[in-house]
């Protein structure tokens, strides 16, 4: 199949759907690729690269429409490129087609199969060409990039010769992919970070990129993410309420904030009102991340920077991964190539449109002439659902009864065993007659007893063989009662004497030996 | 008698012996505990030699060469896989040496009373010290030498069949003389009758008696117990060992015995305990041989064993980033130790996280595994015990069991019927993926079914567990 990326037609996008390094992989599916001529000009590609890496380069863009079997782009096709979409083809592109009703229904006409990239389901195994979040990753390091570049200040605090320079802090809203890396960007400047999301289970990752995370005071379960494939959803009217009074609360001391709060197919919720905006301090920035679904903040102009009354900067900018058009374009392609190693997974640049799996069948909308938006639920859910199940905090003084019941009982258990050793060994002294030389020995062997409790009980478990080596051969000492024996007058005792020296004295060395050789193979990586 | 130089070596030796018992607390100083223990047995034998037992001594010493010699030849022959046979073949030495030694005490006492009642004085250090004890010292040292004796005689039996169970010499299953229990218990209360008529008088022949009806018992219990049970045979036989020198040493009046017998009996009777918590089970039951019966209808297994070549363990292996290994006998039977560790060095190359996860009765012989891991240069800072890795299964890619069944069975947790319901088992089910090698498809040695052979996310990697894993290897990449 000869896969095509035509140049951008969205006036200030930078990015192009074919790389030259993708370009590369493409092939060794066993594809052809083609690129209309400039198509890589404004990421950094030039078109001698991409001949360098096997890609024919033709002039036009009819010329490459009328070329490709596959057209992989960026934006969502203009008029134009709808016309040139023809019965056969297939388009891999953004594609919005939950807006798009009338130009999905003309593709389908068409006979053209549509894969919208942002339709990848959110489940592990399409994580690779997840465009959506290669783009947020992107648009959240850029918007803090753009936040320092409207703010006056440091992000970090220094304490230099000429003065002590405040932390700057940074509240992000809506801790999704491009809100994570919002957080990972403006840690790693140095900015004291804030983060909030209403789907309670992200405080984790957003502890983890070490910043705060903004707890609200309300009792009320969140749902969680997992319904509904990891994104956030509607939240109730009182549970707004409590997030507008805590961010009303934050607004006075934060430096920059950036808000990414979307809700798959909605207006952007209004979370940065107006009033907060006022109370906020001259010279902070707010980056609207939302600004395309109408933003987080009503004041946002899409697409353009705006300077308030009390000098409060707000950027609007919707192109973000534009404006690092290099490495968007590098992530994009490959989220295109690894759709394209799904849809051929024989690897003989023959396209196989499974329309069984999970992640084809989601992304596409269109196929062999049929509509085929919105997809089916997918099988696999995006994340495990979250176990609600907490084990009970038990309080100081629960634990301490606890502790205090723990302790008396191991007092009872053990006064229990000394009271009896104790009285089973002041039995054995009270037996009529018993000779003080016996029990000499008696004392000596309940102690060594009693040591050796003490002392076993702290072998590790990995040395239960070289304990059980050297205890046999300390058990050998009966080679001591040999020794005595065998100086006997009697010739039978010397005899037996002998014997049992003999195979006592096998035990000592192979014992001790055997237990070095254990010994020495144990060592530390 | 002993002279104060005897007795004072005594002192020091007892103490070298604790310190290298204690020591064993570590890898590290354990190295350094052998070393006490064998300053301590020579320091012993030494004082014995030029004190009390110098009678003989050169024949002593070249019957100590020549046991050294045996000894030398088996400690550096044994393969590490057959650890447990060697271990408990040595408990049968120092059983027929406490039997012999028994023998020779009672010997003495009929040799001193036959001299005293022709009026003459007796020869050996032994013999003067039997000579000074009135009648009622005689009597307690005959109980203890009957101790002595009876103990050292189960003991030998025992071990010699636990050693033809473990070598496979002897079929490993449990099996009984029609009789059971009620065999066992009359050659117990035969052997005190025997026992009663040897204080009053019996002489030699009683005693004589009363050993082979322990040798029978010793024979007839281990013959009870199955091949897992092993563990427990062997530590409890490691205990009656000692016990039997405490005995002798309470016979002989020889304090080192007394101590040293008592530290290797405390020693078995902790290591039996340990093991036999870890399978639930109480002391009593592995003893008297064989599971109980199931309290109730077993679960049914549902689903199938689904099979897997090499190419596809390899795949996950490659893809995983933390890995644990369950060794059990069925590793030590294949000898496939090597091959883990090649495995595992080649997986750490790469970066990945690879543990062992070891079951404390797992093998033959408590700590088994460890030692053949050892053996094949795993470092020992990556074997776990149950207890500090069984949380961890959940965050972990891949779980690979090699040659083990019961101990990472989770019917003992699902199962309330299941013979071996409570036993804490590995929970390997709970990572993401399981991968059995195993030879067949039969069941392990208590013969109860595997649910995790049949989870969804187990696959079975049938094969001799070294051949598959040296397929697996060069895979690896």
């Amino acid at each position: 199949m000869k896969i095509g990326s035509p140049k951008e037609t969205f006036e200030g996008e930078n990015r192009v759907a074919m790389t030259p390094e993708s370009a590369a992989f493409l092939q060794k599916l066993g594809h052809d690729c083609v690129v209309e001529t400039g198509a890589g000009a404004n990421a950094g590609f030039s078109d001698a690269d991409y001949k360098a890496a096997g890609v024919e380069v033709v002039k036009t863009a009819a010329a490459l429409w009328k070329a490709a079997d596959v057209v992989a782009k960026v934006r969502e096709p203009d008029a134009n490129e709808m016309k040139r979409l023809r019965d056969g083809q297939t388009l891999i592109s953004f594609f919005n087609p939950a807006a798009n009703e009338k130009k999905m229904d003309a593709a389908a006409k068409k006979g053209a199969t549509v894969i919208a990239m942002e339709m990848v389901p959110r489940i592990s195994r399409a994580q690779k060409m997840d465009a959506l979040s290669s783009m947020a990753n992107i648009a959240g390091y850029r918007a803090v990039i753009e936040a320092g570049n409207n703010f006056g200040r440091f992000f970090t605090g220094q304490v230099t010769a000429a003065g002590k320079v405040p932390p700057a802090k940074v509240l992000v809203v809506g801790a999704g992919v491009a809100g994570l890396a919002a957080i990972g960007t403006s840690t790693s400047l140095g900015a004291i970070t804030y983060a909030f999301d209403v789907r309670p289970e992200v405080a984790e990752q957003v502890e983890s990129m070490g910043a705060e995370f903004v707890f609200l005071d309300f009792d009320e379960e969140q749902q969680d993410g997992a319904s509904s494939g990891g994104y956030a959803s509607v939240s109730s009217p009182e549970f707004r309420e409590a997030q507008l009074a805590k961010f009303r609360e934050l607004a006075p001391e934060m430096d920059i904030v950036i808000t990414t709060a979307l809700i798959p197919n909605r207006e952007a919720p209004e979370l940065w009102t107006e009033d907060m905006v006022a109370s906020m301090k001259p010279g902070s920035v707010i980056v609207d991340l939302a600004a395309e679904k109408g933003g987080n903040c009503k004041l946002t102009v899409m697409d353009e920077k705006i300077v308030t009354k009390n000098g409060v900067t707000i950027i609007g900018y919707t192109d973000f991964p534009s404006r690092m058009a290099t490495q968007a374009s590098t992530l994009y392609g490959n989220n295109i190539r690894h759709m394209m190693t799904d849809l051929t997974p024989e690897k003989d640049g023959v396209i196989n449109h499974d329309m069984e799996d999970d992640v084809i069948r989601g992304a596409t909308v269109t196929h062999a002439g049929d509509v085929t938006f919105p997809p089916p639920p997918p099988k696999v859910a995006a994340i495990a659902a979250v176990t609600k199940e907490k084990p009970k905090e038990l309080t100081a003084e629960e634990k301490r009864a606890e502790e205090v019941a723990a302790f008396k009982k191991q007092t009872q258990t053990q006064v229990g065993m000394l009271a009896i050793g104790a009285a089973l060994v002041l039995g054995v002294g009270l037996i009529p007659g018993m000779p003080a030389s016996f029990m000499q020995h008696f004392i000596v062997f309940v102690l060594s007893v009693f040591i050796g409790f003490q002392v076993i009980w702290n072998v590790a478990h990995s040395l239960h063989t070289p304990l059980m080596a050297v205890t046999n051969a300390i058990s050998s000492i009966i080679i001591l009662g040999a020794l005595i024996q065998i100086g006997s007058s009697h010739l039978l005792v010397t005899l037996l004497g002998a014997l049992a020296v003999f195979m006592a004295s096998i035990n000592i060395f192979g014992g001790f030996l055997v237990t070095r050789r254990m010994l020495a193979m144990f060592q530390k990586s | 008698m002993e002279n104060a130089f005897t007795i004072a070596a005594y002192v020091v030796a007892a103490i070298l012996f604790i310190l290298s018992l204690g020591g064993l607390s570590g890898q590290e100083s354990a190295k350094r505990a052998v070393w006490y223990g064998i300053a301590g047995m020579a320091l012993a034998v030494f004082a014995t030699l030029v004190g009390p037992g110098s009678g003989y001594w050169l024949l002593s010493l070249i019957l100590i060469a020549g046991g050294a010699a045996v000894g030398y030849q088996l400690a550096t022959k044994v393969q590490m896989t057959q650890m447990p046979e060697l271990v408990a073949i040595m408990h049968s030495l120092v059983g027929l040496a406490a039997v012999f030694v028994g023998f020779n005490a009672d010997f003495t006492i009929s040799m001193v009373e036959a001299a005293k009642a022709a009026g003459e004085t007796v020869e050996g250090t032994f013999a003067t010290l039997v000579a000074k004890k009135t009648p009622i010292e005689i009597t307690i040292l005959q109980i203890e030498l009957v101790l002595g004796v009876w103990i050292g005689a189960v003991t030998f039996t025992g071990s010699v069949i636990a050693y033809g169970k473990l070598a496979g010499k002897v079929d490993s299953s449990a099996t009984k003389l029609p009789g059971g229990h009620l065999l066992n218990a009359g050659a117990v209360a035969a052997s005190l009758l025997f026992a009663i008529w040897y204080f009053n008088g019996g002489g030699f022949f009683a005693l004589f008696v009363l050993t082979l009806l322990a040798l029978f018992i010793g024979y007839h219990l281990i013959m009870g117990i199955g091949g897992a049970d092993m563990p427990v045979v062997v530590s409890m036989l490691n205990s009656y060992s000692g016990w039997a020198a405490a005995a002798i040493g309470f016979s002989l009046g020889n304090d080192l015995l007394i101590v040293v017998g008592a530290l290797v009996g405390s020693s078995g009777a902790i290591l039996s305990y340990i093991m036999c918590k870890a399978m639930n089970r109480s002391f009593i039951s592995v003893i008297l041989g064989g599971f109980g019966g199931p309290a109730g209808e077993q679960m049914a297994v549902e689903g199938e064993q689904v099979a897997i070549e090499a190419d596809g363990v390899a795949t996950a292996l490659n893809d995983a980033d933390s890995i644990i290994i369950i060794p059990g006998y069925g590793m030590a039977v294949a000898q496939a130790q090597q091959a883990v560790s090649e495995l595992v060095r080649k997986l750490r190359a790469k970066g990945k996280n690879v543990r062992f996860a070891i079951h404390p009765v797992a093998g033959r012989l408590p700590g088994h595994m460890n030692v053949l891991l050892a053996e094949a240069k795993v470092p020992y800072d990556i074997v776990l015990e149950m207890d500090e890795i069984n949380e961890d299964f959940p965050d972990t890619d891949v779980a690979i069991v090699i040659g083990s069944n019961d101990i990472v069975n989770p019917a003992a947790q699902e199962d309330p019927n299941s013979p071996i319901a409570g036993m804490p088992v590995l929970e390997c089910w709970k990572a993401k993926q399981v991968f059995v090698s195993k030879r067949g498809q039969g069941t392990g040695y208590s013969g109860i079914e595997n649910p995790l052979f049949f989870k969804d996310n187990t696959r079975m990697f049938y094969g001799d567990a070294k051949e598959s894993l040296d397929k697996l290897l060069p895979m690896i990449d």
